[in-house]
């Protein structure tokens, strides 16, 4: 709790998104996850900052950035709002969202509580359909052990399709690990095969006449398939984020003619 | 593509998917999270196994007393008694040997300044001014901060806060808020900064503003340092730790009521409007990192206070010193100010001096103690201030009484929230209107309760 | 609405009325708009198990397991989930 510089001065926070790519770091790093499940604590261990962490969900309300160095290349860590899903409600878990769906990181850690997997998973596989790079952390996995829950954690990943990552970040277990997998998702050599989750019949169908038409829209650079659903269910927030995307790419590819005209 | 082909392509796309899906004929929300939790739950069930349960199951033993019906407030008022109990009793010690510390040095100072024949202004202005509203601020108001945050930051490690929230949550039903609001006001026990931006985690705008609206009536991390130190002048003698204790715990439960009361009184008026829905997540208790939280909280809050000392408290020790020495008619700037706000102050129980220090204080509540200290100390004939005893006799020569005491508490719990609070209001809400309400709306009440207190003890005879 | 399913009558109630300690699942969400969806992040999709656990001192948010979490709802929110209960 409390104030900081860390928590609201001026350095570590971000609120706006989409600048990343171009700073200083090789990487951008998003960690994702449901509320609680220890996003800040992963992050403090990673960068070594001082995010404030506390035993309840919401604690963290805004982006904050840090850096870590692993083999000579800058990861910049982005630390999101928990969500429980990604058809956000409330403003914080906006952030997240308009932060994964449209910040476009190079890598997605997303951190699920190893003592309640299938609620967590349920946000980790709507993550999925966004993007292809991403991480599964289970973290946590001390108190799976003081509770006697056991994870076989290769089975999961053989059924994700996304490299998995045991943790228990406050005491700094399996970090290397995660690490080595984000690298590896960032340079292309651990390739992923995210599960893909199918619909009943009729919502099929609709992504498939919406989809070509986002496609000519948006281009490459955002998830079609995510977008179609996103439409089809009118969901208010993201039709604006999307106009705002819209806008801003344009800008810059304008900016850009200008600059080259000149 | 310019801003109308984008808007055009959007608009096509929707209405294309209106047509695909009619008036959200396919139900399509609803489906597609019981599709995804039924994989969820397939890809869960095949890699998770469960070996039998833990001997204790320490979240229900836990939740059955701090949540029970005959317990759960008796264990909030408790917990909060005893973090404020350590915080009283672990402050004084350290309390007083910063100020021998810094005391000390500022002997030496004023030796070496003397020595360097400097001019008795530079003395006066960085010595007597700036040094000592900063030793001030450090020594009064520095280790009861220091103490509290990682008490109350133990809670939070703990998983405490949440239940905090569920306890209290019919309460705030009733006041037309939202239950989490419980969290942000325990947010602003830190710093109200800090409780205004964790006021995001309540969905609806109109509670959220209630929220950040009330959340100044918690005492931040910067106040209750003045409360306890009043609270310790009230209560002289034996059982001071005990006796002061208790009174800042009523001061904080009176506290919780007026926030109670003004939220309900904004959803009744200003923003009105009935209860949104409402969920909370109670976490699994924790064994909190002891040493972690007590070092970090102690460096961090430390390193904090002291920033913020730097680039407020020298300030404002400079403007007392300049405006306690500067003379317009053969009285003191300092001196004139207080005259012309004594009375109203007088109307409030309180004088123009006391007034004086919570205008200045304005950019943050640490220095509003030390600055009527310095400003006292500036016209009084007291040169050396080395205990609470001496404190007492300085507050007593410029005529308090116990109610000087109650009416500077109230004002200090109720006035208007710091700058910064100000500023992250007028951030978080993004309206010029909410931020002057922020800090009207306090000001107006703690006028409201500082005037009928004071007047009824007068009229009451009690003083 | 109460029908017979071997000796246990199966009653749908709201998830308001379910007895503290007791199991249930969820039969349907009435609720609608912003709510509804977050009952469905929380995982109440019909079939859900869900039990009581506890009820706030001031009476009013009732605490629930659902899916591994504890999560508390208040009487209005509990109100507009159906649940089918096993019981008496
Ligand atoms: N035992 C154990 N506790 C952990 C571990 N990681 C985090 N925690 C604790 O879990 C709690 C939540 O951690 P945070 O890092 O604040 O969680 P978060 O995901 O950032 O939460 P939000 O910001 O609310 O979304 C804290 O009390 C941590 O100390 C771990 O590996 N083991
Ligand atoms: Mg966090």
């Amino acid at each position: 709790m409390g104030l900081t510089n860390q928590s609201s001065g001026s350095g570590a926070i971000k609120e706006r998104f989409g600048w990343g790519q171009n700073t200083r770091a090789d990487y951008v790093i998003a960690l994702a996850g449901n509320p609680n499940t220890g996003k800040s604590t992963v992050f403090n261990a990673l960068t070594g900052l001082n995010q404030h962490t506390g035993n309840w969900p919401g604690k963290t309300v805004l982006l904050a950035e840090g850096h870590y160095i692993h083999q000579c290349l800058t990861y910049k860590l982005i630390d999101l709002p928990g969500t429980y899903s990604l058809m956000a409600n409330s403003v914080e878990e906006q952030v997240a969202r308009d932060y994964l769906c449209f910040g476009r990181p190079d890598a997605t850690v997303v951190v699920l509580d190893a003592t309640c997997l299938e609620r967590n998973l349920n946000l980790a596989l709507q993550v999925m359909e966004i993007t292809t790079r991403l991480i599964v952390c289970v973290n946590l996995v001390d108190e799976a052990q003081r509770k006697k829950i056991q994870i076989d954690y290769d089975a999961l990943a053989a059924k994700l399709g996304v490299p998995v990552v045991p943790t228990a970040a406050r005491s700094g277990v399996g970090l290397e690990q995660l690490i080595k997998a984000v690298s590896g998702i960032v340079t292309g050599s651990i390739e992923t095969k995210p599960y893909v989750v199918r619909y009943k019949k009729e919502i099929e169908n609709a992504i498939c006449r919406l989809e070509p038409k986002i496609k000519q829209l948006v281009g490459e650079a955002l998830n079609a398939r995510w977008l179609a659903l996103r439409l089809l269910d009118r969901d208010q927030t993201v039709i604006d984020a999307v106009e705002n995307w819209l806008a801003r790419e344009d800008r810059l590819t304008t900016g850009i003619k200008e600059v080259v005209l000149a | 593509m310019n801003r109308v082909a984008i808007c055009s392509g959007l608009n096509e796309l929707l209405e294309e998917a209106d047509q695909i899906n009619p008036g959200g004929s396919l139900n399509l929300n609803d489906s597609v999270v019981s599709t995804i939790y039924s994989r969820a739950e397939e890809i869960a069930g095949g890699v998770v196994t469960s070996q039998g349960k833990p001997p204790v199951d320490w979240d229900k033993v836990l939740d059955d007393i701090l949540t029970s019906r005959v317990f759960g407030f008796p264990s909030m008022l408790l917990l909060l008694a005893v973090v404020f109990w350590i915080t009283v009793a672990g402050a004084n010690v350290p309390s007083e040997m910063l100020a021998t510390g810094l005391f000390w040095i500022q002997e030496r100072l004023t030796e070496c300044l003397v020595w360097l024949h400097a001019p008795a202004w530079v003395n006066g202005l960085f010595v007597e001014g700036i040094y000592r509203c900063l030793a001030w601020v450090v020594s009064v108001m520095l280790p009861p901060m220091a103490i509290f945050f990682p008490c109350f930051t133990l809670l939070e490690d703990m998983g405490y806060l949440p239940r905090i929230a569920f306890n209290l949550d019919n309460l705030f039903k009733k006041a037309g808020a939202h239950g989490k609001q419980s969290l942000t006001m325990s947010m602003g026990f830190g710093c109200n900064a800090a409780g205004v931006v964790a006021c995001r985690i309540i969905e609806s705008p109109r509670e959220r503003l209630i929220a950040m609206l009330t959340n100044n009536f918690v005492p931040c991390n910067g106040r209750f340092p003045t409360l306890i130190a009043l609270a310790g002048l009230l209560v002289m003698g034996a059982t001071t730790f005990f006796g002061a204790t208790l009174i800042v715990v009523g001061i904080v439960v009176f506290g919780i009521m007026t926030t109670l009361a003004v939220s309900w009184l904004l959803s009744k008026t200003l923003l009105k409007g009935v209860p949104s829905s409402f969920t909370l997540e109670l976490p699994p208790y924790r064994k909190p990192q002891l040493g972690r939280v007590i070092t970090r909280s102690i460096f961090d809050r430390t390193l904090f206070v002291l920033r913020r000392a730097v680039f407020v408290a020298m300030p404002a020790g400079a403007v007392v010193w300049l405006s306690a020495n500067i003379h317009i008619g053969g009285v003191s700037i300092l001196t004139h100010c207080a005259n012309w706000l004594n009375p109203f102050g007088q109307l409030l129980g309180m004088d123009g001096y006391i007034l004086m220090a919570f205008v200045l204080g304005l950019p943050a509540n640490e220095i509003v103690l030390p600055i009527l200290i310095m400003s006292y100390m500036a016209t009084g004939s007291m040169l050396e201030l080395d205990s609470l005893e001496a404190l007492r006799q300085l507050f007593a020569g410029h005529g308090w009484t116990w109610l000087t005491a109650v009416c500077m508490m109230l004002f200090s719990l109720l006035h208007y929230p710091c700058c910064t609070t100000l500023w992250t209001i007028s951030k978080e809400s993004g309206s010029f209107k909410w931020t002057v309400l922020a800090a009207l709306i306090p000001l107006g009440i703690a006028i409201t309760i500082c005037f009928t207190v004071a007047q009824c003890a007068s009229f009451l005879g009690w003083i | 609405m109460e029908y017979k399913q071997g000796d246990c009558p199966t009653k749908i109630i709201s998830l308001h009325d379910l007895p503290v300690g007791k199991l249930a699942t969820v039969s349907s969400i009435q609720a609608a708009g912003l709510t509804r969806r977050r009952m469905l992040d929380l995982g109440l999709v019909p079939g859900t198990r869900v039990k009581a656990l506890r009820i706030s001192p001031a009476g009013d948010p009732k605490a629930y397991r659902i899916r591994g979490a504890v999560i508390a709802f208040r009487k209005e929110e509990a109100q507009q989930i159906l649940i089918n209960y096993k019981g008496e």
